[in-house]
C-alpha cells in the first residue's frame, strides 16, 4: 500500500530532497559525448538542484551546484556551450573549471578604499563541488560519499543491460520534454509497470505489437530501485506474418497503410525487441524496437514532472537506419503512439487523489515481493521502487 | 519567380490553403488532414533548438501520405486522451520563392488548446516551413515541417499542428 500523500505533500518533497536526491543515489546528468572537449558543459539538475557538467582544461569531468557562492546566482545560463571559466553575471565573481573562486570584483575595493573583509578568503568559496561518474557513455553524479561506485550502484545486472544497448558511439536525433501535470514518482511508477503496457496502450494491441505469447522477464535488482523489462520478438509472429496479416488487429477493423513502422531489425542480435531499464531515482533507457532514447525524470513540484527527452541512434548507422528509427520514434515521446498516455495518466492520478489523506493505492498484482519474475503481469518493479524509497526515507 | 497580381493571387490561395487546413483540424475533421497534403509529402514536427543543430527527429514524423493516415487511425482507433481541440491562430504566410507550380513560405502559428472541462491554454507556437504545389489552381503540401518555439511540450501531442 503506498499512501497517496507521498504524491501530494510538500513536507515529503522536501525531504526527498534531503533523503533521496541528495542521498546515496546516483542521478543520470547527461551523455558523455555532449561534453567531449576541454572547456564543453552542459547543465543539468540532480531533483531540482542545478548542476553544471563541465570537462575542465585537463580533460577531467566535474560537476558542481550551478550556483554562484556569493549570493547563489545561477551561473551557467545556457544549456550548454564551451567556457574557460565561469563568471557570476550579478557581480562579476569568476571560477575555474575546478569550481575554484578565482576572481571577486573589488575584492580590494577602490583605490584602497572598501574591498572584502580581511578575514575573507577565495579558497573558502568555491562552488559546491559533487562526484561524478561515467558508465557506458552516461554521466551521473552524487551529492553523497555514501553512494557506492558507479558499477557497484547499477548491479551487473543493469550494468551489462545498459552496455547492451550502448554499445558503440551515439548519435543524438533530436531532444524535447515533455511536461508531465504529475509528482515525479508517479512516472517512475508507471515506466516500471508493465503491468498496465497491453492496457492503457492500445497501440499495442490494435496492432498486435505486443502480444501475451511474447517472451519476457522483470528484472529487478537486490536495492529494488532499478529494473529491467524485456521481451522477444515472437518467432512465430514474424515481420512476414505480419505482411501476410496485412497488419489487422483481431477484430479486422483497423489496419495500418504504411506498415514500416512495425519492422524490427535485430540490432542487438539476441530477439529482444523491447527493454524498459530504469536507475533509480531517475534515469530511463528505452528500446521500443528500434527507437533508443534516454528519459530523465526531473521533478518540479509535487504535482509537476519534466521528462527530458534524448533520442539516440549510432553514428555508423546508414541512412535507411536512421529513417527507420524516424519512423519509429513515432511511438514514443509527448505524441508517441505507445507512450502519449503516459504524459497524461499520472495526471488523471495527480487529480484524483486531491484532498486524500485516508487511501493509498494497491500494488499486489505478481504478489507482494519484489524479485525478478518472468510474468510481465506484475507490479514487482514498482514494490522494489518503495523498497528503494523507503530505505533512503527511513519509513 | 513570380511577381506583381500572380504573386498577391497565390498570396490568397495560400492563405485560403491555411484556412482550410486550420479548420479541418480545428473542427475535429482529422480524416480531412492528410488530403491537404500531396501522395508523396513528408510533415514533421520539430522544435527550434534541434533545428538550430539540424537534427532529424519529428516529434510526428511521417514519410508518406499513408503515415499520416495511419497517424489518424492510430488517434482515432488507439490513442487514449481527454477530449480536447485546438484553435490554431495563423496570420499571412511569408513568400520565400513562388513559381507558377511550386511555392516555399514560412508562416507563423499559434494553437489555444482547449480540454474538455474547459480549461485553455496556449499549447504551441511556432513557424510552418511549408513546400507548396500548384496544379491547376489546387495547391497541397508537398512537405511542412512545423517548427516549435519551445523544445517543451504539456502533457501531449495527440492532434497534429
Amino acid at each position: 500500500m503506498v499512501p497517496y500523500e507521498v504524491f501530494t505533500s510538500t513536507v515529503q518533497y522536501a525531504v526527498e530532497t534531503e533523503r533521496v536526491f541528495k542521498g546515496p543515489v546516483w542521478s543520470y546528468l547527461g551523455l558523455s559525448r555532449d561534453v567531449s572537449e576541454p572547456s564543453d558543459y552542459l547543465v543539468s539538475a540532480i531533483g531540482e538542484i542545478p548542476i553544471i557538467v563541465v570537462r575542465n582544461l585537463d580533460g577531467v569531468l566535474r560537476a558542481m551546484v550551478n550556483r554562484c557562492a556569493h549570493r547563489g546566482a545561477l551561473l551557467c545560463l545556457e544549456r550548454s556551450g564551451s567556457a574557460r571559466k565561469f563568471s557570476c553575471v550579478y557581480h562579476a565573481w569568476s571560477y575555474d573549471l575546478d569550481g575554484n573562486l578565482t576572481n571577486v570584483a573589488f575584492e580590494k575595493g577602490i583605490k584602497g578604499d572598501g574591498g572584502m573583509a580581511p578575514n575573507f578568503r577565495k579558497e573558502d568559496h568555491g562552488l559546491r563541488r559533487i562526484r561524478i561518474a561515467e558508465f557506458s557513455g552516461l554521466l551521473f553524479g552524487s551529492f553523497s560519499e555514501g553512494a557506492p561506485d558507479i558499477e557497484d550502484y547499477l548491479g551487473p545486472e543493469v550494468c551489462g543491460r545498459i552496455k547492451r544497448v550502448l554499445h558503440k558511439p551515439l548519435r543524438v536525433l533530436g531532444r524535447n520534454t515533455q511536461i508531465l501535470p504529475n509528482n515525479w514518482k508517479l512516472y517512475m511508477e508507471n515506466v516500471k509497470d508493465s503491468y498496465h503496457a497491453s492496457i492503457l496502450h492500445l497501440f499495442f494491441t490494435t496492432f498486435r505489437l505486443n502480444r501475451l505469447t511474447q517472451s519476457g522477464e522483470i528484472i529487478v535488482d537486490e536495492s529494488g530501485g532499478h529494473h529491467v523489462s524485456y521481451s522477444r520478438i515472437d518467432q512465430d509472429h514474424s515481420n512476414a506474418q505480419y505482411e501476410k496479416d496485412d497488419v489487422r488487429s483481431h477484430n479486422d477493423k483497423v489496419a495500418l497503410t504504411d506498415p514500416a513502422i512495425l519492422r524490427t531489425f535485430d540490432e542487438f542480435g539476441d530477439g529482444i525487441s523491447l527493454q524498459i531499464l530504469t536507475v533509480f531515482p531517475g534515469f530511463v533507457l528505452q528500446q521500443v524496437q528500434n527507437s533508443l532514447a534516454i528519459r530523465q525524470v526531473l521533478p518540479r513540484g509535487t504535482d509537476k514532472t519534466d521528462l527530458v527527452w534524448t533520442y539516440i541512434g549510432f553514428e555508423d548507422d546508414d541512412e535507411e537506419m536512421q529513417e527507420h528509427r524516424l519512423v519509429q520514434n513515432n511511438m514514443v515521446g509527448p505524441a508517441g503512439y505507445i507512450s502519449m498516455e503516459d504524459g497524461a495518466v499520472g495526471g488523471f492520478i495527480q487529480r484524483g487523489i486531491t484532498g486524500t489523506s485516508e487511501d493509498a493505492s494497491v500494488v499486489l498484482m505478481g504478489g507482494e515481493g519484489a524479485e525478478s519474475q518472468t510474468s510481465r503481469v506484475t507490479e514487482a518493479s514498482v514494490r522494489g521502487f518503495w523498497k528503494k524509497y523507503r530505505s533512503l526515507m527511513g519509513t | 519567380m513570380v511577381l506583381g497580381e500572380t504573386k498577391r493571387e497565390m498570396l490568397i490561395q495560400l492563405m485560403d490553403l491555411h484556412a482550410r487546413y486550420s479548420a479541418a483540424l480545428d473542427n475535429d475533421r482529422l480524416e480531412d488532414w492528410p488530403t491537404f497534403f500531396t501522395d508523396d509529402a513528408t510533415y514533421r514536427i520539430t522544435s527550434r533548438a534541434d533545428a538550430a543543430e539540424d537534427l532529424p527527429l519529428g516529434i510526428i514524423y511521417c514519410n508518406s501520405k499513408e503515415m499520416m493516415i495511419d497517424r489518424i487511425t492510430s488517434t482515432r482507433q488507439a490513442n487514449i486522451f481527454e477530449g480536447q481541440g485546438y484553435r490554431h491562430i495563423i496570420p499571412a504566410p511569408l513568400i520565400l520563392t513562388a513559381s507558377e507550380t511550386e511555392i516555399m513560405a514560412e508562416t507563423s502559428f499559434c494553437v489555444i488548446r482547449i480540454m474538455h472541462a474547459g480549461d485553455s491554454m496556449l499549447f504551441a507556437s511556432g513557424v510552418y516551413r511549408d513546400n507548396i504545389v500548384s496544379s491547376e489552381g489546387d495547391l497541397k503540401f508537398s512537405s511542412k515541417t512545423v517548427v516549435l518555439d519551445s523544445h517543451k511540450i504539456d502533457t501531449l501531442l495527440a492532434i497534429p499542428l
